[in-house]
């Protein structure tokens, strides 16, 4: 018998894919258990985004699978893609809030499209996924009057309005500070335990990364680096991760270099060589 | 040489692939407007009215003042014209003719291109580049039928009234300047002005009219979807709508023209 917390909620296989004749994923084998939080790394063009937008149903993959609750979402209909996609949250990096719609409105949408309430008892919904994610009383405003915490709240709200089974987030802390990005950390583990859950959050932010993961996939130039918990990641000895996790900004490194050879006035060439022990192959992390 | 070719057959190829993109995009539009309530999926009523609101009535007194601007500047041309020949009583039935046939729509197309074909574009565009299209999809809303069978539904609605709207100023124009040239009271002057006209004229407008609507709806949201590069992205498309959708008023009154006079 198969256990239920093992069963595969979002499988991707061999997935391929191209922008205009560029491969931006080669071959990408992904499986997300029941009630799990995968958090997706990576740099930038690693093609964590892209992988995001395909496993949406965004774009059609060059080839390869995206099972969502054990349907091919690649071969499936119009009419049956809508339908799936009442099973879909998704908050986008930059909350993606309709603009001409108040917040209980923008919330309101997925219940239009997809259920057959009246106004009062949409309102209502809304009002209690507002106040899951402590937004209550904020309803009548329209996104340009909230701040970039806020929008992404509400954008979550939106995303969970139906109760989905998966959850997409695409960077959630990306433009927050510490501590409104922490407090949306606690939002995503209160949902997994609290409504069964299961996410997929897209991220650069190690410190949330480590905090909310189940697993993580790393991604590196359209392949999977690795994929596992946040212990096995931690301590990887793939020189790659390590540099990952623990580079420094670009900036920084100039800065210091250009500092030394300031202070010492001395070229950079006559100082001793750095290490490379980290990076052998000089890979880009 | 042969770099001057290819970038001939580059854009060429560009300029079949939009128009193809623009076939598709007018006949989902339609298939959303037919089949869309019986799929469950049906084209908002509400978001044809606020379409409807945007394009006709918050454009009206434009329409207005520039189509009585116009049938006054053929008043004052025609007279002048006119005047040698002690004919100016027949430019009655020349403004009348000619602004039912081809002034009115044309203005009125020029009008709403330039601000609701705008609108409509940088609307669609900002929406792109803020993911909110993204957004609609993952909802289940499919972006055709939410942004461009609304638009072009209030379109091909508010168009033809603007049109006759833009008539009937365009005759009041031309109206008041002989009244004011020539003495001729405002009830003979549009008495003769109807006399001059017949349904034939009015709905030759009409019908381009309606050609101007889906023109320019399909042109500000082809353009909307192809957006790249953020606000400045927005600019350049918003621009390129404009013109082109004028454009595309222009020439196809052209063809439309040739081929109704010849009815």
């Amino acid at each position: 018998m198969t256990d239920p917390h093992n069963e595969s909620l979002i499988h991707v296989d061999n997935l391929v894919t191209h922008y205009a004749d560029k491969k931006i994923l080669n071959g990408i084998n992904l499986d997300v258990k029941k009630g799990e939080i995968m958090v997706i790394m990576g740099g930038s063009g690693s093609g964590k985004s892209t992988l995001l937008r395909y496993m949406l149903g965004l774009n059609k993959p060059t080839s390869g699978c995206i099972k969502l609750l054990g349907q091919d979402i690649t071969k499936m209909s119009a009419n049956e893609l809508h339908q799936m996609k009442k099973e879909i949250g998704v908050s986008f990096q930059g909350g993606a809030l309709f603009g001409s719609m108040t917040v209980s409105e923008n919330i309101q949408l997925p219940l239009t499209e997809h259920a057959n309430l009246d106004i009062n008892t949409m309102k209502i919904m809304s009002q209690m996924k507002l106040e899951v994610v402590n937004m209550a009383g904020f309803e009548d405003l329209m996104p340009s009057q909230l701040s970039g915490g806020m929008i992404k709240r509400a954008a979550l709200a939106r995303a969970i309005i139906l109760d989905p089974k998966l959850l997409f987030f695409d960077e959630p802390s990306a433009g927050l500070d510490p501590v409104v990005s922490a407090e949306l950390d606690e939002l995503i583990l209160r949902l997994r335990d609290a409504m069964g859950m299961t996410i997929v959050v897209v991220t650069h932010e190690l410190e949330s990364a480590f905090k909310i993961a189940d697993r993580i996939t790393i991604l590196d130039r359209g392949d999977i680096l690795m994929c596992g918990s946040v212990d096995e990641v931690r301590n990887s000895d793939n020189h790659r991760i390590y540099n990952l996790l623990h580079r420094k900004p670009r900036r920084d490194v100039v800065d210091v270099d250009e500092y030394l050879q300031r202070l010492t006035g001395k070229s950079l060439d006559s100082v001793p060589e750095k290490s490379n022990i980290h990076n052998p192959d000089n890979s880009r992390y | 040489m042969k770099q001057q070719i290819e970038k001939i057959g580059r854009i060429a190829t560009g300029a079949v692939e939009e128009l193809g993109y623009g076939i598709m995009l007018f006949v989902e539009s339609i298939y959303w407007l037919i089949s869309g309530r019986f799929n469950k999926q049906p084209v908002s009523l509400a978001l044809i009215f606020t379409q409807a609101m945007q394009i006709g009535v918050l454009a009206t007194p434009i329409v207005v003042i520039l189509c009585f601007s116009v049938g006054m500047m053929l008043a004052i041309q025609g007279l002048e014209t006119l005047k040698p020949y002690g004919a100016q009583a027949q430019v009655v039935s020349g403004i009348a003719v000619s602004v039912t046939r081809e002034f009115s729509a044309l203005i009125t197309g020029i009008i709403v291109a330039g601000r609701s074909g705008s609108a409509i574009t940088a609307r669609i565009g900002t929406m792109k580049e803020s993911q909110e299209v993204d957004a609609l999809q993952v909802i289940g809303i499919n972006p055709v039928r939410y942004l461009a069978a609304p638009a072009l539904l209030a379109m091909i609605i508010v168009m033809p009234v603007l049109t006759i709207f833009g008539d009937l100023m365009g005759m009041l124009g031309g109206g008041v300047y002989t009244l004011y040239e020539l003495g001729m009271p405002l009830e003979i002057y549009m008495g003769r002005s109807f006399e001059a006209i017949n349904v034939f004229d009015i709905m030759q407008g009409v019908y381009k009219s309606i050609i101007f609507a889906v023109l320019i709806v399909i042109v500000s949201v082809l353009n909307g979807f192809q957006v790249k590069g953020g606000a400045e992205g927005v600019g350049l498309a918003t621009t390129r709508s404009v013109v082109m959708s004028i454009s595309a008023i222009v020439i196809a009154d052209m063809i439309f023209t040739f081929f109704l006079t010849r009815v």
